[in-house]
């Protein structure tokens, strides 16, 4: 098999390195990639969308649809994640402490459950709680980081972010209560079902942006045809429709982020887990 | 009539995500959503159909923006063509698995329709797009909801299987990606028209070869050609019915589309038959891969199985077809891509109807089910027909474009394989009509005539029955319509 | 000599790029543990990120935002003149984000597959799956 694989592997590095030898070199202003299209998008985008960000502009205007199915493709995923790994049925024997003694029961039974409150403390089965600075410096931190996202998914237009990082960024913060504290804080606070929503509103905020524009008279993702309804210059609402998918993508990301990790933390349970 | 190419894409898109919010609020609503998005794309893809008939070719610039700059929908007849039979494939696959879904995924069938739906907008998009990129990410799409959907199905194999698709869909794919990275950095666009015109000019340079090759590898890999077929059987045959029936007539079908259109559209003609010596080869690869294709299906205990290295070795067909380097080749590939999925889906509706009533089936287990499901039978033999290639079912008249065209080619090796395969095909399904009729031998195959004991009747639900008798029927008339297909819809395109 | 050199320097990002693809194939190919070939997976997919920025560069230009661009003022005219050799290739950038989201959300799914099949065989070695399905 290791030789197999090497050959394989030689045949294929062999003719890429075969088409590399017509290349330009690297970083040469002339070649074609950076001279055909790449020129028109620098010099005609920010006339055209008043976005100074080309990245963006090119992203969420001049290829948007491109990126309404890379945020459909997120969605994908998280929704794969769910459909494969669910599990509904209740884990078969739970942990409990009793807060003043410090004694710990197993409860072996699926259905029987201690009352959760000052006596009794529910704990995972292997996972050492964490301690007192790792969970005050992170409740502390984590709004900052949510600030931070909605600060890179607003300011994508103007300087490297958009809904992509933002979305991450604030699907991070919530990650990090769920490891900080552990998995069920995190279920506890973010309803399972708010985030399955969510994960499916976000892309449909981007879609329904974009089909807003057919009726407008506009073709799909159009963003110009919403004058007719928002009184903005032309080029002006180019930038806001941008700001609005951006939204939509931010919101999709964040949600899958978190049920990505849930439930392959949790192997689908949702109780406990890394 | 403008926005027929936008909604025959957003109106399933729309409804999976609409299903994906009713899923947590209201689960009964996501069903008559997902059958609401899906008839509107029908019915866009028909009027798209008929538009393209009469007026040509339709270009839709999405956001606005002029192709090579923005992303262009450019549909001719063989798009057109394509997307007419994945929706239509698509919506009666919904409505004849109403209830397998409800069976084998009772807990989460909202979800189940969702990732159905995206994997039929992936499919769409493939088949529509114009913007070499964009058919990556769709694509892309396309695979990971396959992904998604094979894991969902047998508890033991499915995950397995699914993972080893995985491993071997993202090397088909990365190559396509690359391959397209190779295009860029010599012609620095995306668009499939721009890049024909740039590439024209540069037939010698070797980085457009390579990235011809990669292309062709990474479609290759995805539609699963013999020597990188490996994925397949276990895929589809551990596959929930429901998706069995989507995937398989479909996913492969598209492939081959989406390499024919990279043959036709981007590269040309003149640079792969004439520029390049590889017809013969590839010829010969798509020989070797419709017998071992066959050979292997004769090997078989399962009928799933079975029917997905028959699938390998239709593939065979379609490869060889194309590269044969002549109009009436690509004529049999083209008019196959819609007889096969047709074949194939018919086929893998009785399977499906048979998994729903007997559990599964191994070949110990189809025994005496003439008796037991007759229509169900009826449309498999009408079907099987279809594959061996018997006259009136449409399965016929490609194979016979296929072998005109591989002795117009001199490729008589070709031609061979295709009778061979013709022949294993049918030894292979008068052992299932065997099987079938095995315990209490009845008069005949005409599966109309009530049969003696209907006490042992056990057949599916109407609801699957009518889907698999229409698409039997279609298999008859799509096959005596053949020379009006021919004529409207593939020979203006390849000219 | 000079000239294999100039080679060389001209193209090494397009041969790094061969070479990390090429070991993420080979990881793919012959590594035994199902969660070492989706590391390999995830270097494959790496290297054709790396690949298609190679592509965007472009000597003396910065990253693909306008300056100047006269924001604030609520209009945006009157902004200087945007020369396409001062900024790099916006495309590739794009494309690859694309790329990138693709390879994450592959790669959550694959780990989701890989969860499943420990699930049911607890082990990730492929030689002993293989095993365990040869027993039954």
């Amino acid at each position: 098999m290791r030789l197999i694989g090497f050959i394989i592997v030689c045949i294929c590095g062999g003719l890429l390195l075969y088409g590399t030898s017509e290349f330009p070199d690297w970083g040469d202003p002339a070649s074609p990639a950076s001279t055909h299209l790449s020129n028109d998008y620098i010099e005609k985008a920010f006339d055209q969308t008043q976005v100074p960000n080309l990245v963006t502009a090119v992203l969420a205007d001049y290829r948007g649809f491109d990126t309404m199915f890379e945020t459909a493709v997120v969605f994908c995923a998280g929704l794969a994640c769910l459909l494969l790994l669910r599990d509904y049925s209740r884990k078969k024997e739970r942990f409990y402490r009793h807060v003043p003694t410090g004694v710990i029961l197993q409860v072996k039974h699926p259905e029987k459950k201690l009352p959760v409150g000052t006596e009794f403390e529910y704990m995972d089965k292997d996972w050492v709680p964490s301690d007192l600075i790792i969970k005050n410096v992170c409740r502390i931190l984590i709004p900052f980081i949510q600030i931070y996202a909605l600060y890179v998914v607003a300011h994508g237009d103007f300087s490297p972010g958009g809904g992509f990082q933002g979305g991450v960024i604030f699907g991070s913060s919530l990650i990090l209560l769920a490891i900080s504290y552990n998995l069920r804080t995190l279920v506890q606070r973010v309803k399972e079902k708010a985030l399955g929503i969510l994960c499916a509103l976000g892309v449909l905020v981007y879609v329904g942006i974009g089909a807003l524009c057919m009726p407008l008279g506009g073709n799909f993702l159009d963003y110009s045809a919403l004058t007719r309804i928002i009184p903005w210059d032309p080029h002006h609402i180019r930038a806001y429709g941008m700001l609005g998918v951006e939204i939509g993508v931010g919101i999709a990301v964040m949600a899958v982020m978190v049920v990505i990790y849930i439930n392959i933390a949790s192997e689908g349970r949702h109780d406990e887990g890394l | 009539m403008n926005t027929y190419p936008a909604l025959l894409i957003v109106a399933p898109l729309l409804a999976a995500l609409f299903t994906g919010i009713f899923v947590w609020i209201e689960e009964r609503l996501c069903y008559p959503i997902a059958v609401l998005g899906m008839l509107i794309s029908s019915f866009s893809a028909y009027k798209i159909l008929m538009a393209v008939l009469s007026a040509g070719v339709i270009h839709y610039r999405h956001a606005g923006w002029a192709p090579p700059m923005g992303i262009e929908y450019r549909i001719d007849t063989l798009n057109a063509m394509v997307l007419l039979l994945i929706t239509l494939i698509a919506l009666i696959n919904l409505v004849a698995s109403y209830k397998t879904i409800l069976v084998e995924t009772p807990d989460r069938s909202g979800s189940f329709i969702t990732i159905y739906l995206l994997f039929v907008v992936g499919l769409l998009g493939v088949t529509a797009t114009g913007d070499l990129f964009n058919l990556y990410v769709l694509l892309e799409i396309t695979s990971l909801t396959s992904y998604a959907q094979i894991g969902l199905g047998d508890k033991d194999r499915g995950p397995l299987a699914s993972l080893n698709y995985v491993f071997i869909g993202v090397i088909g794919a990365s190559f396509y990606l690359l391959g397209v990275g190779y295009l860029y950095i010599k012609t620095g666009s995306l668009n499939m028209m721009d890049v024909a015109t740039i590439i024209s000019t540069m037939h010698d340079s070797n980085t457009v070869l390579v990235a011809f090759i990669l292309c062709m590898i990474g479609v290759w890999i995805k539609m699963a050609l013999f020597p990188l077929h490996v994925w397949l059987p276990n895929a589809y045959s551990y596959a929930p019915t429901a998706v069995a029936r989507v995937v398989a007539p479909l996913m492969t079908k598209v492939m081959v589309y989406v390499m024919v259109r990279l043959m036709i559209t981007v590269f040309g003609f003149d640079y792969i038959f004439s520029t390049l010596d590889l017809s013969a080869a590839v010829v010969w690869l798509a020989t070797i891969a419709i017998l071992a294709g066959g050979l292997m299906a004769l090997a078989q205990k399962d009928l799933k199985k079975m029917l997905a290295y028959i699938i390998v070795s239709e593939i065979g067909y379609m490869v060889g077809g194309a590269w044969l380097g002549n109009t009436t080749g690509m004529t049999g590939t083209i008019l196959h891509i819609l007889n096969d999925a047709v074949m194939t889906f018919a086929l893998f509706l009785a399977v499906g109807n048979m998994i729903y009533v007997c559990g599964h089936v191994g070949f110990d287990n189809l025994k005496g089910l003439f008796g037991r499901m007759p229509w169900t039978m009826g449309g498999f033999v009408l079907a099987a027909f279809s594959i061996i290639g018997v006259p009136p079912t449409c399965g016929f008249f490609s194979k016979w474009y296929l072998v005109l065209g591989a002795f117009e080619a001199g490729a008589y090796h070709f031609a061979a394989a295709l009778i061979i395969s013709s022949l294993i095909c049918a030894i292979l399904f008068f052992r299932i009509f065997e099987i079938g009729f095995f315990p209490e031998p009845s008069d005949g195959d005409d599966h109309a005539h009530a049969h003696h004991e209907p006490a042992v009747m056990v057949e599916a639900p109407v609801s699957m029955l009518v889907p698999l008798g229409l698409v039997s029927l279609s298999l008859i008339i799509v096959g005596l319509y053949s020379g009006t297909i021919v004529n409207t819809i593939i020979l203006p395109m390849l000219q | 000599m000079s000239e294999t050199l100039a080679l060389i320097i001209g193209k090494y990002n397009y041969w790094l790029y061969i070479i990390l693809m090429m070991i993420g194939l080979y990881a793919m190919i012959v590594k035994n543990n199902l969660i070492k070939k989706l590391v390999g997976m995830n270097i494959f997919q790496t290297a054709i990120i790396l690949f298609y920025v190679s592509i965007g560069y472009k000597t003396h230009a910065t990253i693909p935002i306008i300056k100047d661009s006269g924001h604030g003022d609520g209009h945006g005219g009157g902004h200087a003149v945007i020369h396409a050799a001062d900024y790099i290739n916006p495309l590739p950038h794009v494309l690859m984000l694309t790329a990138i989201v693709v390879s994450v959300a592959t790669f959550g799914v694959a780990m989701a597959l890989a969860v499943r099949v420990y699930q049911r065989y607890q082990t990730l070695e492929e030689d002993e799956i293989r095993m365990r399905l040869t027993e039954e």
